[in-house]
This record gives structure tokens, sequence and C-alpha cells, in this order.
């Protein structure tokens, strides 16, 4: 392998890429699982794959992946904006942005890190409380005979509030944005993008923006208003 | 840092009932000089001026007038040379798309506006003066690689010796329409040159002439394209929206699995 | 002054070859030691700079421009001529050799038209070997197309971009030696002066455009390849920045002027619309297959149709005079490109032409929708399709074979050519006059060379279509790499050539002597303002028609237009740096002299032979009346230190393979 690869710019491209799919990959799993209180039956089949992601081996490794990806996904996403803004030392006195790109493809860095300041909440609300301080609510629950952390009765109440709904939904938002420029920019760099894939893949990231962000945010709404029991 | 006099100066052509325009134009004595929007009104602007013959009858005021006349880089004036290089009323070469400036009309203007009128802003595209930019950074990338290693003997294959699928060379007819007049530099946010760069890479990538040094070529051009202070490409698309050849960014995926390869290969 | 062409003995198919093996060569050793500039980068200088560093020369290569990229060789449309036969239609050097002197109107070189024919097919091969995407077939071979002034279809071509593709094919083979170091490219950067010590040339002295320097390069020989003068007409289909200024100041040195009134109008171009136009659109030639050219018949039509009372789709066709269908019934739309420009001003001047300038004709392709929408309909098994359907579906046909030229149309004229016919109007497009050179390529000036369109060499008094891509190729890859050398072959022990000598000292003193001579004028007036009228007059006397008393009235102006520039031109901003009006004013200087040239030569040239018409010189029916007899020679121009008072030097010109004819297209 060249030595000059890890300091090219398309190696940077690549990085984002790769990390971004990896990220993207995390929020399918991530989903799923959640997507379990809809089953409605207390939280039961939650909190059983709940218990088996916190305890089994391999996910617990893979976690660490999933930190280590995330920052950098955040420290390659730093340093092309930095670079970028270097490269053009000076700014036009008067611009059209919106005539040539989307918003949102101009703003990846400032909706990143509007999800990472989410992340952060989100990861005190849960992650924090599950693997170091403790649930606040009803502790554990007894399901198939194993004792296991109710990770279920933590949602119901952290989503009573009606601001911490407004956050998530504000995180979901957010996290809308930046997929839809992020999926299908990811293919592109890893240059998967040609002629009809090309389209394929627009598609699909629009769609799975869409759906993914709209699960995520029927969540805190749901247990909100006790659409789920 | 050079200040300029001439702020508002008003020039008046011999035409009748043209437009009256007011222009903002950044004016810089030099490379080093401090530079600044200067504005001046131009009156009687006929609708049927290409942008840069307006250009024309400013400067030919400014002259008349003992002023110096606005610096700009311009040639063919039929969209091809890629010399011209303005960034107006915030956008490269204007609000059409798929022309170059000199192939903007002012018709496509109407009385009363006021245009701004701006060199390309790029780490890569030093300003000479006013208007014009240093875009050599271009010519060096394409010596880093831009090439088929073959001699001008005259004794090479018959032309028709290597026959190239026509889906293929129209592709690659198609990247290698490219004018290298920067405007994918000028537009992306990021002031990133890799429309630039993807379209060479991929006229010889799609080329069988081109195969045994596709791997060192696109190497060597991404090498040369990073020391020249462009930006990141962020996928943001915009170049491929305001190319004056509408050449596509699927080139620059081609080259993002060129280097790829090229390095996995090693 | 005796010329000496340097032809090659023996029959005319041996003769490149002979020479070839004849010529003298370097060895690999000395040519490192050996500098050669080369001045423009069009395809005559880029191919030029990239063969003869890949030799190994040390090259310098300059243009103006900030790329080399940027000539304007870019803007040729068309294609270039290779004499192929991939069609197997019967083409053969011989014949692509015939057809070039014929369409030059017997007025160029045997030799030198028939070595251009032979390398033709060169070119193809060594620019698909570099990479250039000539149109294919399905089949993945390389399509052709047939031109005007030709039986055969021996055209290859990049959809309209083919001088674009070339060039920068050339470009990146100059580039891959700028980057290894055996070219050193100097961009913004302008030849002022060719240095000649003791009759040999010895170095340039150039001006950095950027910083305004003044500099001295020495070489073992100069090649310029700065292509054609046709911006002396300020309107041309010329970039703005194309001029003429290396070439006259070898002019002034001592290089011979050959045949300068030699100057090609092209038929089809976008007309003038106004004062302030600063050049001229071409729309390709290949649009005369497909469109129909006509005026209205009577005068009351042309006059209600500048006045934009009268559309032309409201005329009859009995009101309609479709004049080259009327003239030359044989050819029709298709005569040469000389041809159909006379005939187009012959209509305008009488009063005919369409536009509030009234000079334009209309070029309808009414007719070719409705034959191609017949077409489709009878291929789509549409028998009872309507008039407006079979329309639609011609139009859906001419778009797709001139689509870009269509919309290019529209940009500029704001008219939609699918509803209305376009208008078009001759421009300047091509001069077949240039340097005189022998047939190694070099001037009467020693280790001065002249290639491409800033030479005279193969045209004659007419270009065929897609002939000058080939010829400035030719020229740069395949000619000159093998020629110089028979000049350097004696410069081996030469040595790096001193940029002290008391010559280069004196022509950078003339050099800065004329730029602040502008500068110090104290004039008001700007440089464009002379360039338009000096373009005025040439077109107007010196145009599409010429008569001694035009030509000597054009002669007398001139020289007040000199008189004038000198003392009224302004020339703002500084001397050491970026100054576009200070190279403009330098530029317009040498247009002037030539343009008096112009109408020198033209006024000698008793006869009517190509580009140049003499009004007096018609047969009855307005045809070109060739002088064969007295001026079958190249005029070359040689300059005395007073730009009006040249000498004139003659090479006949022996024709022993061909049979001199009139050509008639009737």
């Amino acid at each position: 392998m060249a030595k000059g690869i890890f300091k090219s710019s398309l190696t940077k491209k690549y990085t984002m890429a790769a990390t971004g799919l990896f990220l993207i990959s995390f929020l399918v799993v991530h989903a799923s699982i959640n997507a379990m209180i809809f089953f409605n039956d207390g939280g039961k089949t939650f909190n059983e794959w709940g218990h088996f992601m916190g305890t089994n081996l391999i996910v617990r490794t893979m976690e660490i992946g999933l930190f280590a990806g995330l920052i950098l996904h955040i420290v390659d996403g730093l340093v092309l904006f930095f670079q970028n803004r270097a490269a053009r030392p000076v700014a036009y006195a008067y611009e059209k942005p919106n005539a040539s790109s989307k918003w949102y493809s101009r703003s990846m860095a400032i909706l990143g890190t509007l999800i990472l300041f989410f992340l952060i909440i989100h990861l005190k609300d849960f992650w924090l409380k599950t693997r170091i301080t403790g649930l606040t609510g009803e502790k554990h629950v007894f399901v198939n005979g194993v004792w296991m952390e109710n990770l279920y009765s933590e949602m119901r109440l952290v989503f009573t509030e009606l601001w911490v709904v407004i956050v998530y939904l504000l995180g979901c938002f957010s996290l809308f944005w930046h997929l839809l420029h992020g999926f299908r920019s990811a293919f592109q760099s890893l240059g998967w993008n040609q002629g009809q894939y090309g389209q394929i893949i627009a598609f699909s990231g629009d769609a799975f923006s869409v759906f993914i962000s709209a699960l995520f945010a029927s969540m805190p709404v749901a247990m909100y208003l006790n659409l789920v029991h | 840092m050079t200040t300029l006099k001439y702020n508002h100066v008003v020039i008046n052509n011999n035409m009748e009932n043209g437009m009256n325009l007011t222009l903002k134009v950044w004016r810089q004595a030099n490379a080093e000089a401090q530079g600044q929007m200067t504005e001046y009104k131009l009156g009687n602007v006929s609708p049927d001026m290409s942008f840069l013959e307006m250009m024309d009858v400013l400067n030919d005021g400014l002259i008349r007038k003992g002023e110096d006349p606005v610096t700009f880089d311009h040639d063919c004036r039929e969209g091809i040379c890629g010399m011209c290089s303005m960034f107006i009323n915030g956008e490269a070469h204007g609000p059409n798309r798929g022309v170059t400036t000199c192939q903007l009309h002012m018709r496509s203007f109407k009385d009363g506006d006021t245009i701004y009128i701006e060199p390309w802003r790029s780490a890569g595209f030093p300003v000479i003066k006013d208007l014009m930019v240093d875009r050599s950074a271009f010519d060096r990338i394409q010596q880093a690689g831009g090439f088929v290693s073959v001699n001008t003997s005259g004794r090479t294959l018959d032309a028709n010796a290597i026959p190239v699928p026509k889906a293929d060379a129209d592709k690659a007819f198609d990247a290698a329409t490219c004018i290298g007049c920067g405007a994918c530099v000028a537009t992306c946010p990021n002031g990133s040159a890799m429309l630039f760069v993807g379209a060479k890479v991929s006229q010889f990538a799609l080329l069988p002439q081109g195969h045994p040094e596709r791997h060192d070529r696109v190497e060597n051009m991404v090498k040369q394209m990073d020391a020249e202070g462009f930006g990141n490409c962020s996928n943001i698309g915009a170049c491929e929206v305001k190319c004056p050849k509408s050449i596509s960014i699927e080139n620059i995926a081609r080259m993002n699995r060129e280097y790829m390869a090229a390095n996995l290969k090693g | 002054m005796e010329l000496i062409n340097k032809i090659p003995d023996g029959p005319l198919d041996q003769k490149w070859t002979k020479y070839k093996n004849t010529a003298r060569l370097v060895n690999p050793a000395n040519k490192r030691n050996i500098d050669v500039i080369v001045v423009g980068t069009g395809l005559a200088g880029a191919s030029a700079a990239a063969s003869l560093a890949e030799m190994g020369y040390k090259v310098k290569a300059l243009c103006f421009q900030d790329s080399p990229r940027r000539a304007h060789s870019i803007a040729a449309q068309g294609g270039i001529n290779a004499a192929k036969n991939y069609m197997n239609d019967g083409d053969s050097t011989y014949r692509l050799f015939y057809d070039t002197i014929k369409g030059g109107d017997y007025r160029s070189r045997e030799a030198n038209v028939y070595r251009l024919a032979e390398v033709s097919a060169n070119i193809i091969d060594q620019c698909v070997a570099q990479g250039v995407p000539f149109a294919r077939d399905y089949g993945g071979l390389l399509d052709n197309r047939s031109f005007g002034g030709t039986q055969v279809s021996r055209t290859f071509y990049a959809k309209g971009q083919t001088g674009q593709q070339l060039l920068l094919g050339a470009y990146s083979a100059m580039s891959r030696q700028i980057g290894k170091g055996n070219i050193t490219l100097l961009n913004r950067h302008e030849m002022l002066d060719v240095v000649v010590i003791d009759g040999k040339a010895r170095g340039i002295i150039a001006r950095n455009l950027v910083t305004g320097a003044i500099e001295r390069h020495s070489a073992h020989a100069v090649a310029l390849c700065t292509g054609g003068y046709g911006n002396v007409f300020f309107l041309s289909t010329n970039a703005m920045g194309s001029n003429v200024t290396a070439a006259w100041r070898a002019h002034k040195r001592g290089a011979l002027m050959a045949n300068p009134c030699f100057t090609q109008i092209h038929p089809t171009c976008i007309p003038v619309s106004g004062d302030h136009q600063s050049k001229l659109t071409l729309m390709s030639e290949s649009l005369r297959n497909d469109g129909r050219i006509w005026v209205p018949k009577f005068k009351e039509d042309a006059e209600a149709i500048r006045a934009k009372k009268l559309k032309p789709t409201d005329l009859a066709e009995d009101r309609r005079d479709y004049y080259l269908e009327r003239r030359y019934p044989a050819f029709g739309n298709l005569v040469p490109r000389d041809v159909a420009s006379r005939a187009a001003k012959e209509r305008c001047d009488a009063g005919f032409g369409v536009n509030a300038t009234g000079e334009a004709v209309y070029l309808d392709f009414a007719s070719s929708f409705e034959r191609y929408g017949k077409q489709q309909a009878t291929v789509k098994g549409l028998h009872n399709a309507t008039h407006d359907e079979i329309i639609a579906m011609g139009k859906k046909v001419v778009e797709q074979k001139y689509g870009n030229l269509f919309q290019m149309y529209e940009q500029i004229v704001a008219e939609n050519p699918y509803e209305t016919p376009m208008m078009i109007y001759p421009a300047v497009h091509y001069t077949m006059g240039g340097l005189w050179v022998d047939y190694e390529l070099m001037t009467t000036i020693k280790g001065c060379y002249a290639c491409g369109e800033a030479n005279f060499s193969d045209h004659g008094a007419n270009r065929l279509g897609a002939s000058a891509l080939m010829q400035g190729l030719a020229d740069g890859y395949f000619v000159l790499p093998y020629t110089i050398g028979n000049y350097l072959a004696d410069e081996i022990s030469t040595g790096k050539i001193s940029t002290d000598a008391p010559e280069f000292v004196a022509a950078e003193d003339n050099v800065r002597k004329q730029i602040e001579s502008l500068f110090n004028n104290n004039g008001t007036v700007p440089v464009d303002h002379f360039h338009r009228k000096l373009g005025k007059i040439i077109w107007d006397y010196c145009g599409m028609a010429r008569s001694e008393e035009g030509l000597k009235f054009a002669i007398s102006e001139i020289q007040k237009i000199r008189e004038d520039f000198f003392k009224n031109a302004r020339i703002p901003g500084v001397q050491n740096g970026m100054n576009p009006e200070l190279e403009k004013a330098m530029r317009v200087a040498d247009f002037i002299d030539l343009g008096e040239l112009m109408c020198k030569d033209a006024l000698e040239r008793n006869e009517s032979c190509g580009g140049h018409f003499r009004e007096e010189y018609q047969t009855e029916e307005g045809e070109a009346l060739r002088v064969d007899d007295v001026y079958n020679y190249v005029a070359a121009w040689e300059f005395t230190g007073n730009p009006s008072a040249p000498i004139l030097n003659k090479e006949p010109l022996v024709y022993d393979n061909i049979k001199v004819q009139s050509r008639s297209y009737k």
C-alpha cells in the first residue's frame, strides 16, 4: 500500500464513508430492538433483547468498536471541516449557494454537532444508567426466569417530560437531514454511484432517512401519549 | 494596502433605451494588495450584449475617464477555452446553467439590477489582479499524470487496432469535455477540485489506451491536487450543477474507485 | 531576395521519405545541450513542443494565455481529415492531396501538400494512442463524416468539439514533458521580438504579462506557432487574444510574409447584433447539409422584415429566393466557403438582407423538418400522421444532429431556430497567408521556423473544411521534429547562447522604447476604438470583395489610423504589472502594419482566386477569374523599415503532378 494514502483527501473521504455506513448499520440494529416496544407486551420482548445486547460478550466487544467508529467519524469530520474552510481564505461578498446545492449537504458539520449534543443527552439518559449509575425507576424485571434490567420502565419514565420528548424529536430531525445527505454520500465516496445504481442508492437513501428517523421519533411520542402499554 | 479612489464611477455609453445597472466589482491591484468591492453605475446596457461585452463597455468608459479598467480573463468568447472565470451574483458563470460567463447575455438581467462580480475564491487560485486568478494549479495536476505515456513517433498501432465500446468512448468523451475553467472549485463550498481531477482520471480510465498507467496516474494526480491547497470533496454536488459542460459527479465516484483500486493493489 | 524552397528532387510521393532518409541527425547527448523556443501552444505549438522535448531537446514553450490548453485551436468544431480510407470509399493520399490543392484554388505548393496528405493517417493513430476520444460507431471503430469540397468521408470528429479534444491530447503530451522537466512552460508571456545574431535566430524578447518584466530568452532555434491574424478585422471568429505580433515582429527582423491577402470568410456565422459586438461565433459548416439558404425575392418584403412588420415564416415559397440553389444547381447549398460567402454578400449589398443591419440571410430547416418527419412516420408506420406530428418528429431528428448548435444560436440571438429560420452572415475565420516558409518550415531567418496557421504553407487561396487541424498537428508532430535537426546538426558545438550579446540588449531596448512611447503619448482614446476602425476598413475594402479603388482608399485610411493611433491611444495602468490594455495596444500596432500589407498584396494580385476576390476579375456570371499565367506565384513580402514600402518577392508555383483547372460548382 502506497504511503501517501494516509494523508490523502480521498482516504479522508473513505474513512468518513466507512464509519458513516458502520454507524448506519448500528442505527438499524438500535431501531429494530427499540421497535420491540410496539409489541405492547409491557416491554417484555424489548427487555429481553435489551438484556441480550447488554450481556452478550460479542455485542459488548462491538460496542467498543462502535465508540471508536463514532470518534473517528467525528475527528475526521472536524479535520475536513477546518481544511475545507482553509481552502477558501477569502469569502465571497455575495453567494447564492441554494442555487446549486442543498442546505443540508452543506451543513453536515453543524447537523453532526447537533446530533452529538443529542447523543450526549441520550447516553446520559440510558447508557450511563445501565452501565454505571443504575436505573432510576423500577430497576429489575423477571422475564422468562431471568432477572434483568427494566429498560422499558426507564423509557416510560424518561419520556414523561414534554421537554425531553422535544429534545429527542429535534435529535431525530437532525439525524434525518444528516442521513439524507450522508447515506448517498457514503456510496458516492466509495465509488458506488454509477448510472442506474446511483438512482437506486438515491432512492434507498431517501427512504431510509425518512423511515429510520420517523421510527425513532415515534418512540418518545408514543410513550408520552401512552400509545404503548 | 491599496485603496481605490474611483468608487461610484458613472458610465453612460451612446446606446439608447438600454438597462441601467449597478455593478459591484472586486478590485485588487495585484496579488499582494488588499482588494475591495467597488461600485459602478453603468447606463444604457443593451440586452443583446454578452456579459463580457458589458464589461468592455464599462472598461471603455473607465479608460476614457482616465481610470484603470477592470482586469478579467477571457479569450474565445464562445464557451470552450475556459478562460473566463467570474463569480456573478453569487454563482460561478452567473445565473444560467451549462454556460460560461462569455455565453451569458445581458437579457438575463433587468433594468435597475445590482450585479456582484467577484473572482474565483480558492486557496488554489490566488488572485493576480481584479477578477483574474492564477489557475496554474490545474496545469500542475495535469503534469503529474494527466496523459498517456506515448511518444509522437507516428509509428503507434493503427487507430482502429483496438476497438473501444461506443458506450465507453462516449463516457470518456463526456469527461473529456472539461474546459478547465475552475467553476467547480469556485462553486464548491469546500473549494474542492475533485470534479476537474475526476473528469481527467475518468477519461483515461475508460479508454484502453489509459489502462497501463491508470494506478500511477490517479495516485499522482490526487497527490498533486492535495498539495495545491484545494479542499476536500464532501459530495455536495454543486460542482456538477455549475459546470458549464455539465460534467457528472459520477466521474468523482470513478476516481474514488480508481484510487482505492490503486492503493489496494499497492 | 532569392527564395529557395528546398523541395527535394524525385517523384512527388517519395520526396518526404527521401528527405527524412537524408536529413542530418543530432545525437542524443548533443540534443541535451540544444535549446529550442516554441512560441504558442495551439495544435502546432503544443505538438511541436511535446515532440521536440521527447526527442531530447531542451524546450521553452510560451503562451500568452494562463494555460497552454486555452489556445484557440480548442474552438475548432467540425473535424480533422485523414486519408485512412476506413470507409472504403476510394480515398487515398493522392486524393486528399488533390482535393486540398483544388480547394486551395491552385495556389499552394505541391510537395508540401502531398507531405501533409501523407502524414495525415499518422495523426489519427497518434491521437488515438494519446487517448483522444474520437466518435466511434457501435462496433467500437472510428466513425467518419463527410465535409464540403470532397466526395469521400475522411473526416474524424469528436462531436462538435474536435479541436478541443485534439488540443487537449497535444496539451497532455506537452504536460508529460513539463512534468519531466524537458519543457519549461512560460505561461502569460508574450513574445515581442526575435533576436537575430549573424543572420540566425538566437532567441526572443518576451514580456511577462503578470509582472511586466521584459525578459531575454536564448535558444538555438525558434519555432513560431502563433496562429493566424484574423483579428486584424477586429470582428472574427478568432479568440480575443489571437494576434499577429510574434509573426509580425519576426517579419520586421527579416522573415517574409506570404500571401497576406488570402483570408477565409466562413459563410455560416451568427450575424452582428450591434456596435457593442466584440467577436463572432461560428455555426458549424455541417448545418448546410440540412439547411436551405434564402432571402426574400422582393425588396419590399426584405424591408418589411427588417422593420419587423413581417415574419420570415409569413413569406410564401414564391416570394423567397433560394439564391445558392438558383445560381449553383449542381452543388446548391453545399458550394465551398468562399463561394457561399460571396453570394450572401451580393444579396445583402443588393438590399435583400434580413436583420436590422441588413447583413444577414436565412438558413431555414423547415423543409428538413418535413423530410425527416415523413421518413420517421414511414419508419414508425404512422400513415395517418398529421402535418404537425410530422414536423414534430422531424424537429426531433434535427435536434439529435445539431441540438447543441441550435441551443448555442438561441443563447446568443434569443430566437428559437426550430420556430423561425436562423439568421447567418459570413465572418472572418482563418488566414491562409502567413510567414513564408521553405519545405523545412524555416522562414527566411535561419533557425526561425513557422508552423500551423502562422505559416502560409498548404492551403493556397482557400482552405477546405477539417484541414486546419490536420495541418497544425502535421507540422508539429511529424514535420518540424525531422526538419529542425537538419539545421541544429550545425549547432552542436555552439554551446549555450549568452543573452548578454549586444543584439539581445538592442532588441530589449527596442521593446522598452515602444512600450514607453505608447505610455507617454498622453492620448485619451481606448485602443479598441482604433482596432474597430481598422477592422471596419479592412472588412469593407479587403474582405469578401476587393477593388483597386477600394484598396487604394483603404491603404490611405490605414495610414491615417496609424498616425492617429500613435498620437491618441491611451494606455492606462502600469508598465510593471498586469496590463491587458498595453498588450492590446502592441497587438493593434502590428495589426495596423499588417492590414496595410494585406491591402497592398490584394492590390498587387490582379486576379480572383479562392478567398481573394477582385471585383475587376470575374466571369460574366460573377465567378472568380484566375489569371494563372501571371499570378501563379507566392507573393512573399519583405519588410524594409517603412511599413508602407515593402518589397515583393515571388516564388513561382510549379504543378508537375496536377493539371491546373478552373473550379466550377454550377
